[in-house]
């Protein structure tokens, strides 16, 4: 969460932040140096226009060079031509460089996410990361290309056009240039106005739809309770907020633009007086004269753009800073050297040296703690010998998470260590664990696609055969049948369309299918109906049978089914053994045993 | 067309400010269209000194002042004061468009979710949340912008085509015909080129949704990932979708570059056949120096407008869809709150032969002949198994479906004659999927008494068994509830929403299997707590724990919608049916859950 909030902060400028961002621009130079050239061809040709104008007025018209005209109609479909094709060239070569830097940050950003510990999710919601890789990528790629290609432009077309008027006429020129600082500052002033303001809208209005959100998800609650007046009203509030600041950020645009206006047009004026002068006094040419006229309307455009560029610079800054921090972030757990040179890293695992995974689990004197510094857990000894299912039950936030993430080295131990067949496991690569690991999460996390690709998730390299066969064990083969694309039947995100008894039931398939050493099952709490329920409960006897298995469990038969049951309480296991051996101790779990198991039924 | 009509009643109230913004468009359009013909008057008659030229009101206006010098002050000043005349109706415009726009938005927004919220359950059951919601904001948004942006470029664009091919006549036909002649290749070329343009956009934008459901299926799925050891085959599979937005949106460039390209030449040819016949004109001395130039700055004006055209008239459709899209909410009837009789509701209810099945008959009958009777102040436990009908028979209660059978009295009165207003409110309701607001943990239990006092907040919260738990929070019942604050779990949820239904402390409670996520020491003590509070409160509870419905006054067991048993526990247990085997299963099982 303190993330979210650490995101406005940034104002100050960082060389540093853009070097390491231009290194996503090294398969882009030749791109780069095609489209500088193309920008510079454009300031040309866009300073060029008026002085063909001005070359019609004074050597035909003014010269009565009637016959040449197809002469100069010659030039003017030469320039309109050279004009289409620099412009094709420009906005596909911008395009181009976007797009690959854009690609290359994506994907180094993705391949960071894959690397980065638990402890970096925990602390970073999943919108916060979309952002990152989204929208601001986006907002990188734009200034690289788009951003490039209009500051290049507005400053060639600026010295272009200024230089030409020197040379022409220095008194004309000055008068026209003297407006421009003016513009500019005055430019900058509204462009960062408005820029805050529409900030503001934005943040309203994503305001109001969480509450279009509320009310459509409340609806029922809103009914029962009869709270419709209140609840439009309290809406009707957020409008008007909404409303208000838009209508001021409007107001800032609509005071901006005639602003301009009025400030160009004075340099009109004033070429219009002074050059009209210099005509009758034969000083200036008459095509000059249309000439300083088009020239002084056409600066506006430079200035403009230039001060929304650099209001925009703010952002993209800002952007950058936060996407190269996310590059930047080491994870907190790395195997070390040499364990990485002997069991490869992601993109390159040495799969010929990993050991085959017994299951035998030892935690010596294992403690862990938060990087706020709270102690969850201290001075845990534990021996799971391979093959045993261990239960683990105890109030919330007594430890249970935290045990079985710091088996699975989701965590590492702050003090202590854990063994796995009698090897500390930081003297093994992370992955070479998570190969031998079943995980079946509480609330069941299935991606989109078919079941077929859900199941097979679990062992990406399966048959058909043992897709089919896992599915057989955990009985989830009946009703994946009874759809009507069989296993090819699509899901939509998070398993949309199946009941939770099912996702569960996939996810079991999806974890025995790997024939892992080591299983993790966090139960889940939510009721289910009777025949689910019994089938959910022959699948996970199928699920522990013949490994090691580490169960945070709710389910009494599950329990009682274990070969050891851990009792823990704030992070310390307070009782440990059989069910019977349990229940004779008279103590935590004979209370909770006959407190909360009894009496009750699912029906 | 029909949208348009639709549009035109949603702007009730704001059309005046937008009466006035088209109007300053058009006055504005006149000024600036003014301007050129000062600097044309300027080259004309007081520059080149041209009295033969074609006169014009600004000429006359400048010929009347003595002497070049002052002449062309003028010519300036008058330039500066159309510009600033143009820039102040640029100002209303804005201003007075952003009035109409912004006021039109928020008065439909409210509209639109007071409708909503007074839409009858039915709808709510069928309707997609993201799909509504969608309509609600982003359709919002793009009628907005049409009116804010497309419209007034539209308007723009035909008065500003109007005013000045006017004043192009008046100078002279020929000419005025071909400083247009090209326009209509461009309108038709880059309209058609714009829907090819707009097409590979909409490949792109999926590609890229696409891009983003992966990203944030892995990212909420990380647990799953790690776990699987399956880092590679998503570096692999997020490489595919990657490239694949790359290629879209490379092909979207394509595209577009050479539709900008070959439409900015068309525009640049169209000039040039301006400035050509143009000086043409002038070397016959059919027209001056001074026309030519204003022509050319009328070209400018023209041509970029006309060529924007065809991106206004694709926004104009997608309006046009989401006009409709909205018109389909609007057009589902609503809940009439406050018809009906809103005499005191006592608690004695009565269901003769109740029955209810969908609007779609094939989707069976849900209740049938449902009958039974409830003393006030008598309590009522409604078991069955899932979906046998528990839940619609209080919704019904509630009038939040309508019975298609039978009859219900409450205290005597026909239900269906009581406002559902007054009926809502006559009865508490805990709601199977418990739903709170983002609002702090107080604010939520009183929801339905603002006005209601600290104690009485904390008394609710008590009997619920939840006050001590938010004590415990740090900031106590000014703990925000959802994402911006804690999470509850789900027996903390239900014990608040308890609260919250005991705050209005109505003749009629109703418990929708609402205590499951509670343990059964709370729960019994929740029980105790509601018992000991009043006897006169009629109760229905509904539960999968038979321990919660076994002191009932009444147990009804519905089955496939129909009561199959109904009695007190003692009675139940002593003879066969599906009580008597709840009862079993739960005595060998000895429970199949914990909390």
């Amino acid at each position: 969460m303190a993330k979210q909030f650490a995101e406005e902060e940034f104002t100050k400028s960082d060389l540093k932040i853009w070097r390491q961002i231009f290194y996503y621009l090294r398969t882009s130079k030749r791109n780069l140096l095609l489209l500088f050239g193309s920008v510079v061809l454009l300031a040309l040709l866009d300073t060029a226009w008026p002085q063909l104008v001005r070359i019609v007025i004074d050597d035909y018209v003014l010269a009565g060079n009637l016959d040449g005209l197809w002469e100069a109609f010659g030039m003017f479909f030469a320039f309109s031509a050279a004009f289409g094709f620099i412009v094709w060239a420009f906005i596909f070569l911008a395009n181009l460089v976007k797009q690959e830097a854009t690609y290359l940050i994506r994907k180094a950003g993705f391949k960071k996410l894959q690397e980065l510990s638990f402890s970096y999710y925990d602390t970073s919601s999943v919108g916060w990361l979309m952002s990152r890789m989204t929208s601001d990528t986006n907002r990188i790629g734009d200034i690289l290309s788009w951003g490039f290609v209009d500051f290049g432009w507005g400053i060639l077309v600026m010295s272009l056009i200024g230089v030409v008027m020197v040379l022409m006429n220095w008194q004309l020129a000055l008068l026209t240039i003297a407006i421009v600082p003016v513009m500019g500052l005055a430019s900058f002033w509204f462009q960062t106005r408005i820029l805050k303001q529409f900030r503001q809208v934005r943040k309203l209005n994503s305001r109001i739809t969480g509450a279009f959100n509320e009310g459509i998800t409340g609806a029922v609650t809103t009914k029962t309770l009869v709270t419709e007046a209140d609840n439009l009203q309290e809406f009707s509030a957020f409008t008007a907020d909404m409303m208000g600041a838009s209508v001021q950020a409007s107001v800032l645009s609509a005071v901006y633009f005639p602003l301009m206006m009025t400030l160009g047009s004075v340099g009109a004026a004033l070429i219009i007086y002074n050059g009209g002068m210099q005509v009758s006094f034969g000083d200036l040419s008459f095509g000059e004269l249309v000439m300083f006229l088009s020239y002084a309307r056409f600066f506006f455009d430079p200035v403009m753009i230039l001060a929304r560029r650099l209001t925009q610079l703010q952002e993209a800054q800002a952007s950058a800073e936060r996407v190269i921090s996310l590059l930047n972030t080491d994870p907190d757990i790395m195997d070390t050297p040499e364990v990485a040179a002997k069991y490869g890293a992601i993109g390159a695992y040495k799969k010929k040296n990993w050991e085959p995974l017994a299951g035998e689990i030892v935690l010596r004197d294992v403690g862990f703690k938060y990087k706020t510094g709270e102690e969850v857990m201290s001075g845990m000894d534990l021996e799971i010998p391979a093959g045993t299912s261990v239960a683990i039950v105890g109030p919330t936030g007594s430890g249970k998470s935290t045990l079985v993430n710091l088996i699975c080295r989701f965590y590492e131990p702050t003090s202590g260590e854990i063994l796995i067949d009698g090897v500390n496991y930081q003297e093994r690569s992370q992955e070479w664990l998570h190969s031998q690991l079943g995980y079946v999460l509480q609330t069941p996390q299935l991606f989109s696609g078919s079941i077929r690709e859900n199941i097979r998730y679990g062992a990406l390299g399966a048959s058909d055969g043992q897709v089919e066969a896992a599915a057989k064990i955990v009985g989830a083969h009946g009703f994946i049948m009874n759809f009507e694309g069989g296993y090819d039947s699509k899901i939509g995100e998070n398993g949309a369309g199946l009941s939770t008894g099912q996702k569960q039931l996939i996810s079991f398939a999806r974890a025995l299918i790997g024939d892992p050493k080591l299983l993790v099952l966090d139960e889940a709490t939510s009721s289910i109906d009777i025949e689910t329920e019994s089938l959910l409960q022959q699948a996970i006897q199928a699920l522990l049978k013949d490994r090691t298995s580490l169960i945070i469990a709710h389910r009494l038969s599950t329990i009682v089914g274990a070969d050891l049951i851990l009792y823990l309480k704030d992070g310390k296991i307070v009782e440990k053994g059989t069910h019977v051996e349990l229940l004779s101790l008279k103590g935590e779990y004979h209370q909770l045993y006959t407190g909360q198991f009894e009496q009750s039924v699912i029906v | 067309m029909k949208e348009i009509k639709v549009l035109w009643g949603w702007m009730r109230g704001h059309r005046l400010a937008m009466g006035v913004a088209m109007s300053a468009t058009v006055v504005g359009i006149v000024f600036s269209s003014l301007i050129p013909l000062v600097n044309q008057a300027a080259i004309d008659f007081v520059i080149v000194h041209n009295p033969e030229a074609a006169g014009d009101f600004v000429s006359d206006f400048l010929l009347g002042i003595d002497g070049l010098r002052p002449q062309l002050l003028a010519a300036g000043i008058l330039i500066v004061i159309l510009t600033t005349l143009n820039a102040l109706t640029s100002f209303i415009q804005g201003r007075f468009i952003a009035k109409s726009a912004e006021g039109f938005a928020k008065g439909l927004k409210d509209r639109i979710f007071d409708h909503i919220q007074k839409l009858p359950f039915m709808y709510h059951k069928r309707a997609e949340t993201g799909d509504l919601i969608q309509r609600c904001t982003s359709d919002i948004e793009t009628i907005r912008n049409f009116l804010t942006s497309q419209m007034v470029e539209m308007a723009n664009c035909l008065f500003l085509f109007v005013v000045i091919f006017i004043f192009m006549l008046r100078q002279h036909v020929a000419y005025a015909l071909v400083s247009v002649a090209l326009l209509p290749f461009l309108l038709v070329f880059s309209l058609l080129f714009f829907n090819k343009v707009r097409a590979a956009f909409k490949i792109s934008d999926e590609s890229e949704a696409a891009m983003s459901t992966m990203l944030q299926e892995n990212l909420s799925g990380v647990r799953v990932v790690r776990a699987y050891n399956n880092q590679e085959h998503e570096i692999e599979k997020f490489e595919r979708f990657n490239q694949d937005f790359r290629n879209t949106s490379l092909k979207v460039s394509r595209i577009s570059s050479v539709f900008w390209s070959s439409t900015d030449f068309l525009c640049f040819m169209q000039l040039t056949l301006i400035i050509l016949f143009g000086a043409y004109l002038v070397m016959t001395g059919e027209v001056t120096l001074g026309v030519l130039q204003t022509f050319i700055v009328y070209g400018n004006m023209l041509v970029w407008p006309v060529r924007g055209l065809s991106n206004v008239l694709t926004e104009l459709g997608k309006s046009t869809i989401s006009v409709k899209r909205i018109q389909e909410v609007m057009d589902e009837e609503p809940e009439h709150l406050a018809e009906g009789l809103k005499q005191p509701i006592e608690g004695h209810i009565r269901f003769d032969g109740v029955g209810f099945h969908y609007p779609d008959e094939s989707d069976g009958v849900v209740l049938e002949d449902v009958s039974f009777e409830v003393l006030k102040g008598q309590t009522v436990a409604i078991i069955g198994r899932t979906g046998s009908g528990k839940s619609t028979l209080m919704n019904i209660l509630l009038r939040l479906y309508d019975y298609t059978h039978g009859a219900i009295q409450i205290d005597g009165m026909e239900l269906k004659q009581i406002s559902k207003k007054h009926l809502r409110k006559n009865i508490g309701v805990v709601m199977q999927e418990l739903f709170l607001y983002t609002k702090t943990i107080g604010q939520n239990i009183k929801i339905s008494r603002k006005d209601a006092k600290e104690q009485e907040v904390h008394e609710a919260a008590t009997m619920a068994a939840v006050h001590h738990v938010i004590e415990d929070f740090e900031e106590g019942y000014d703990t925000m509830v959802g994402e911006r604050g804690v999470t509850l779990s789900g027996g903390q949820k239900q014990r608040v929403g308890i609260a919250r239904a005991l705050m209005d402390k109505t003749p009629i409670l109703i418990f929708d299997d609402s205590l499951s996520a509670v343990d059964s020491k709370t729960d019994s003590d929740i029980r105790e707590a509601l018992a000991k509070r009043s006897k006169d409160v009629t109760t229905f509870i509904i539960s999968h724990r038979v321990s919660t419905v076994k002191e009932a006054d009444l147990i009804v067991v519905l089955d496939k919608g129909r009561v199959v048993q109904k009695g007190t526990h003692e009675s139940l247990i002593g003879e066969e049916g599906l009580y008597k085997a709840f009862w079993d299963i739960q005595d060998q099982k000895g429970g199949a859950q914990v909390g």
